[in-house]
Parts: structure tokens; C-alpha cells; sequence
């Protein structure tokens, strides 16, 4: 339209050679356009998140060290290999798979159970559905400290209650065993307001004209549960599982804070190994190709879920 | 197949009486529809009816039995949605046999009844589909399905062609009435349109704020009606209502179609079996083979309709005549119909057949 307006104008210069040029060039400008309203966004993009991606790839590829820049040595796959052959690593990626499919799987669940008692409309479910989401908001350093003291073998809360019924005491961080579950537990009690909030709102937007048809249809209270809301819930799910996924698999706050990867590395997680390899040894090279396993490993697990799921997901 | 009997049903909805007491007789078999406009209390009647709603007080009767603390699963009753309320995540075939899986029917007898009901709506070639890929018509005919599968007592419908176009509804109108005489049930259809009423219903239930204000078979209510309500509602364009004075306790009435509009100087030959106003032709809508008249007389706006064919100037004086017997009066404060001319529709019955 824009084209069309312009031609009689540029007919009016009377010159055919410029009237050729200034067509040409409107015809590059409206080419241009699009992707200048883009630039912006795709600039930001870019340098802050293709550009590093590509160059953590590519110092993966070296021997280097933060101490010292400017001897970097090619090394190949030398790093990955390196990774893969130490116990330390197979034991980190073994932590971080138990620790994500834990958090995820029970999260998930949890989540689910408390959304279906929860989505009610008495005024108590929406007090309880505000305390259950209020972890949600407070930040994830205040919750590793809060559940530090909970957890603490001497003057913790947890201790005190076990005491109170007779049972012993429990060494919550510092044991080898329990140390991870105790991380998985905070990671599920800070999510699960969330996951019950998304679900909850998953769950008033189906129809309510469907359940009625339901119990016309002499549905049971399970059959109405597992022929109908968990179906319809699917996209809910899938959504939950792909994020919660991909943030247990970045884990490291309360690792940091509760437990700096130990007892006996018990607690080491991909990101705050990353971390340790980077920051405490200076050890760029590892760093970076544990950077990439991790981005390989999410993207794949991802695409993974993608493909699965694609269709048991119904979208309406 | 039963009957429906409702005694003193009523139902309250936070201090808001929605249904007030009413008594209401479905014989078995019938097509009765439920009309009135927005918040008369329709849809709440069929959803106590349905079971999907509590009875505030009263009793539900379906056949003998009474219903009010059975489930809905229990009441032997299919319902129709506005919406049709299908399983999205279910194919069409898992659509219509999940009631009867829920009652643990036999896969054979199941598979077997599905594809039956499926034969006679016309849905066989889309049993894999999921309603998403469906049409609306054909949404509507698997919601069809889905309640005549189960052979309930009673079929409730709530609205089930608001959602189609004009073509297809007046088509399913068609399909739906023949769908009734082939089954023999009792049918109870909730509607806003009194067409949709008129057209499909063998005993049509108006109601008015949560009361019934009659209870007729089509023809009855349109040449009887009760009161100034129905009067109003019913027949489209509705009836015109005047009044002779401000103080007069009548008011009356009569129908577009049975005036006639007559030049200003016309003397009618039958002048003392005529009410005549006086007006000017202000507007005229053209219908097709019919046109409205909109006549401001001096007792107020009133519609005439004419044959398209005769011509009519605008701003032309003319009469507006009605014959007596077309002349219906109600109580002004109660909008009772007053001197109600007997055997009227039994006149017209008669004449319609000799023609």
C-alpha cells in the first residue's frame, strides 16, 4: 500500500533515471525495516546470551586458568575427557540427576495434591494457598539460613520436635545420606507454592460445565480425576516439568549456603562444581567444559521432554 | 420415558429468590420447553431438575420416584449444554460411551450402542476425531449423542442451538423434533427464543422472574395468552399494547398482523365490531413478503403488519383497524387478561384443518 501511494509522487519528479534509484532504495528500506525493529532485542540477545555461549564452547576447548589469561592452550576434547574420567564429576552428575528427579518428581506431586485440596472457594483455602506460595517470595539465601537453623543437630527446631516425640536426634546436614535429602527437601518445600499456584489456576480454567456433564455421566470421583483433570491438566504439567527440570538442574544457592557440596562431595551439584572448578582452583578449562555438559545435558533433556510429551499434551 | 412433576420448587441464591414455588406438570412424553427472557429462573429449574443444582425447597418428581437427594447419575436424565460440554481430551467414540463405561456396561454392548447412536446422527466417519476437529453442528450432534446413548427417562437441553448459526439451527430445530418423535421421550428444553419455543415445543412453560406465567401449547399461548406478559413475548413482532386514558383500568391489545391499516378517510362498513386509532405511517421495515408499519397514534406507537406489495407513503394519515375479536384486554396494575374470548384456538384449529 505504502508502494503504491509513493509511485505517482516519485512520477512527478519527471526524471526516469532517479525515479528507478528512489524506487530501488524504498524497496531496500521496507526489506530493512523488519529487521530494525528487531536490532534491539536481537543486539541484547546476542551479546548476553549467544555471544557467551559460543565462547564458553569455545574455551572449553582450552587449557586456562582466571589466574592467568594469557596462557591458553588448545587442548581439544582434552577437558571433556578429563571430566568424564574423574569420580569427583560422575559423582556430581550422579547427585544432580537423583537431586532433579527427586525435586521434580515429588514437587510435582506434591504440588498437585495440595492444589486439588486447595482449589476450593472458602475463604480458608485462600489463607492456605497464600502461606503455602509465601516460600515462593522470600529469597532463596533467607530459606537456606531459615532451614540451617531448622536443621542444626543441636539448637534446630527439627532436633527439638524428634526429641519432643521420643526419637533421637538427626545430623541433617552433616551426614553423607541425608545431607542431599535434606537439600531436596528445602528445594520442594520454596517450589511447591508455586507449582500449586500454576496448577490451581490450571485447574479453574476448566470448564466447570465439563464436570457437570460428568457426573451426569455417573463419573466417579477417581474416573473424573484421571479421565478428565489430569488430561486437561497436561499442558499445566508439561510446563511445570520442563521448568522445574531445568532450575533443578542449575541448582546452587542452597548448596553454597547449606552444605558447599559436601559431606565427602555428597551435596555437589553441575552448577556449584562449576563454580569450585572456576572460582576455587582457577581451573577455566574444566569450568567450561562442565558448562557445556550442562547446557548439553538441559537441552537434551528438554527436547527430550518435547518429544514425549508432544502427544499426551493436550492444548485445547 | 416419564413424567416430570415439580411441587412448590423454589431456589434462593444469596438472599436472591431465583425460583419462586412454582408447580409444574411434564407429561411423559412431551416436548415441553422452559422460555423467558435472561433470569427468569429457567436454567436453575432444569439444573434442579438435572440434579446439578440443590433444591431450595419443594420436591422433584421424575417418574414416581422423587429426586431431590439423588445424584445426577442416579436420576436417569441426559443433558444437552450450551456449550455441549464434551471431553476435549476424549475422541467422539470415548465421548459418548464414558457414561456408559461409568456404569460398567460390556465393551461389546458398548461398542455396539455407540455405533448405533452414531449411525443415526450422522457421526460414524468421525468417531476417532477429538471435538476440537469437529464442527459446531457436529459438536452438537456428539453432545446428542452422548445423552441418547444412555436411553435416559428424561432428555434436559439448556440452551443447545445458541451456539450454532442461523442455517444450522434452524436445521437442528428440525432434527431435534423428529429426534423426539422417533425416541418418544420426555424432553425439557430451556430456550431464550420464543421461535426456537414455538416451533419445537408441544407444551411451552413462559416464565417471568422466577414464576410461571402460563403454561400452553404453542397456538393457546399465542391466540390465549394469560397475561400481558406472555402476550408480549410471545409472537414477534410482540403485541401492541394501548391505553384509552390515564385513568382507564384496561389496557388493550392486539397483534401486528390481525390490524389493518386503512386510508384516514375509509369508512369501515363494520364500524361497531372495529376498534380504530388514528396516526401517521412513521416508518416501515421491509421483512420480505411481509413489511412492519410503525404508526404513531395518538395513544402511542403502535406496528402494523402489511403486505409488502401495498404501497404506503410515509407520513401518510391512516386507521389502524382491529376487528373486536382480535382486541384482547388486561388488567392494568395486574396484567391479568381480563374477558378472555373462549374457543378461540379451537376455532382457528378448526379452520386451519378445513383449509
Amino acid at each position: 500500500m505504502r508502494k503504491e501511494a509513493a509511485a505517482p509522487q516519485l512520477a512527478g519528479t519527471g526524471n526516469e533515471v532517479s525515479e528507478k534509484l528512489s524506487g530501488a532504495s524504498l524497496e531496500l528500506r521496507e526489506r530493512i525495516r523488519p529487521y530494525l525493529y528487531v536490532a534491539p532485542a536481537m543486539l541484547f540477545f546476542g551479546l548476553f546470551f549467544f555471544f557467551p555461549i559460543v565462547y564458553v564452547i569455545y574455551l572449553s576447548f582450552f587449557d586456562w586458568s582466571l589466574l592467568n589469561l594469557e596462557e591458553m592452550e588448545w587442548v581439544g576434547f582434552a577437558n571433556f575427557t578429563a571430566l568424564f574420567m574423574e569420580e569427583d564429576f560422575q559423582q556430581v552428575l550422579g547427585n544432580t540427576l537423583v537431586y532433579t528427579v527427586a525435586t521434580v518428581g515429588l514437587g510435582i506431586c506434591l504440588s498437585f495434591l495440595l492444589a486439588l485440596w486447595l482449589n476450593r472457594k472458602a475463604k480458608v483455602y485462600g489463607i492456605v494457598q497464600a502461606a503455602v506460595f509465601s516460600p515462593h517470595i522470600v529469597s532463596l539465601v533467607s530459606v537456606a539460613m531459615l532451614w540451617m537453623w531448622l536443621m542444626d543437630p543441636q539448637y534446630g527446631l527439627l532436633n527439638a520436635l524428634l526429641e519432643w516425640v521420643g526419637l533421637p536426634g538427626y545430623t541433617w546436614l552433616s551426614d553423607t545420606k541425608s545431607a542431599m535429602i535434606s537439600l531436596i527437601l528445602v528445594s520442594i518445600w520454596k517450589g511447591v507454592g508455586y507449582n500449586t499456584l500454576v496448577f490451581i489456576a490450571g485447574m479453574q480454567s476448566i470448564p466447570r460445565d465439563i464436570y457437570e456433564a460428568a457426573e451426569l455421566d455417573y463419573s466417579s470421583w477417581w474416573r473424573t480425576l484421571t479421565r478428565i483433570t489430569i488430561p486437561m491438566l497436561s499442558p499445566t504439567m508439561f510446563f511445570l516439568l520442563v521448568i522445574n527440570t531445568v532450575s533443578s538442574f542449575q541448582v546452587f544457592d542452597t548448596i553454597y549456603i547449606m552444605t558447599q557440596g559436601g559431606p565427602v562431595n555428597s551435596t555437589n551439584m553441575l552448577v556449584f562444581y562449576i563454580y569450585e572448578q572456576g572460582m576455587d582452583f582457577y581451573n577455566g578449562g574444566a569450568a567450561s567444559a562442565a558448562s557445556v555438559i550442562l547446557l548439553v545435558m538441559v537441552g537434551l533433556l528438554t527436547l527430550l521432554q518435547f518429544r514425549l510429551m508432544e502427544k499426551k499434551v493436550h492444548y485445547r | 420415558m416419564a413424567q416430570v412433576v415439580l411441587k412448590q420448587v423454589s431456589k434462593t441464591f444469596s438472599n436472591q429468590q431465583v425460583v419462586k414455588g412454582i408447580d409444574l406438570l411434564i407429561p411423559d412424553g412431551s416436548f415441553t420447553v422452559l422460555v423467558g427472557p435472561s433470569g427468569c429462573g429457567k436454567s436453575t429449574t432444569l439444573r434442579m431438575i438435572a440434579g446439578l443444582e440443590s433444591v431450595g425447597g419443594g420436591e422433584i418428581l421424575i417418574g414416581e420416584q422423587k429426586v431431590n437427594q439423588l445424584p445426577p447419575g442416579k436420576r436417569d436424565v441426559a443433558m444437552v449444554f450450551q456449550n455441549y460440554a464434551l471431553y476435549p481430551t476424549m475422541s467422539v467414540y470415548d465421548n459418548i460411551a464414558y457414561g456408559l463405561r461409568n456404569r460398567g456396561t460390556p465393551k461389546k454392548e458398548c461398542k455396539a450402542l455407540v455405533e448405533e447412536i452414531s449411525e443415526i446422527v450422522g457421526l460414524t466417519p468421525y468417531l476417532a476425531r477429538k471435538p476440537s476437529q469437529l464442527s459446531g453442528g457436529q459438536r452438537q450432534r456428539v453432545a446428542l449423542a452422548r445423552a441418547m446413548v444412555k436411553k435416559p427417562k428424561v432428555f434436559l437441553m439448556d440452551e443447545p442451538l445458541s451456539n450454532l448459526d442461523a442455517k444450522l439451527r434452524n436445521q437442528m430445530r428440525v432434527e431435534l423434533t423428529s429426534l423426539h418423535k422417533q425416541l418418544g421421550s420426555t424432553f425439557i428444553y430451556v430456550t431464550h427464543d420464543q421461535v426456537e419455543a414455538m416451533t419445537m415445543g408441544d407444551q411451552i412453560v413462559v416464565m417471568s422472574e422466577g414464576d410461571i406465567m402460563q403454561v400452553a401449547a404453542p397456538l393457546e399461548l399465542y391466540q390465549e395468552p394469560d397475561n400481558l406478559f406472555v402476550a408480549q413475548f410471545i409472537g414477534s413482532p410482540a403485541m401492541n399494547i394501548v391505553a384509552d386514558g390515564e385513568n382507564s383500568p384496561l389496557v388493550w391489545g392486539f397483534r401486528p398482523e390481525k390490524a389493518q391499516l386503512l386510508p384516514e378517510s375509509a369508512v369501515s362498513a363494520a364500524a361497531t365490531e372495529q376498534r380504530t386509532l388514528r396516526g401517521t405511517v412513521v416508518s416501515r421495515e421491509i421483512l420480505g413478503a411481509d413489511s412492519l408499519c410503525h404508526v404513531n397514534t395518538d395513544k402511542g406507537r403502535v406496528i402494523v403488519k402489511v403486505d409488502t406489495e401495498t404501497s404506503i407513503q410515509m407520513g401518510a394519515h391512516v386507521q389502524v383497524a382491529v376487528h373486536v375479536n382480535h382486541v384482547y384486554e388486561f388488567d392494568r396494575t395486574t396484567g391479568k387478561r381480563t374477558g378472555k374470548a373462549a374457543g378461540r384456538a379451537q376455532q382457528q384449529a378448526l379452520a386451519g384443518g378445513v383449509l
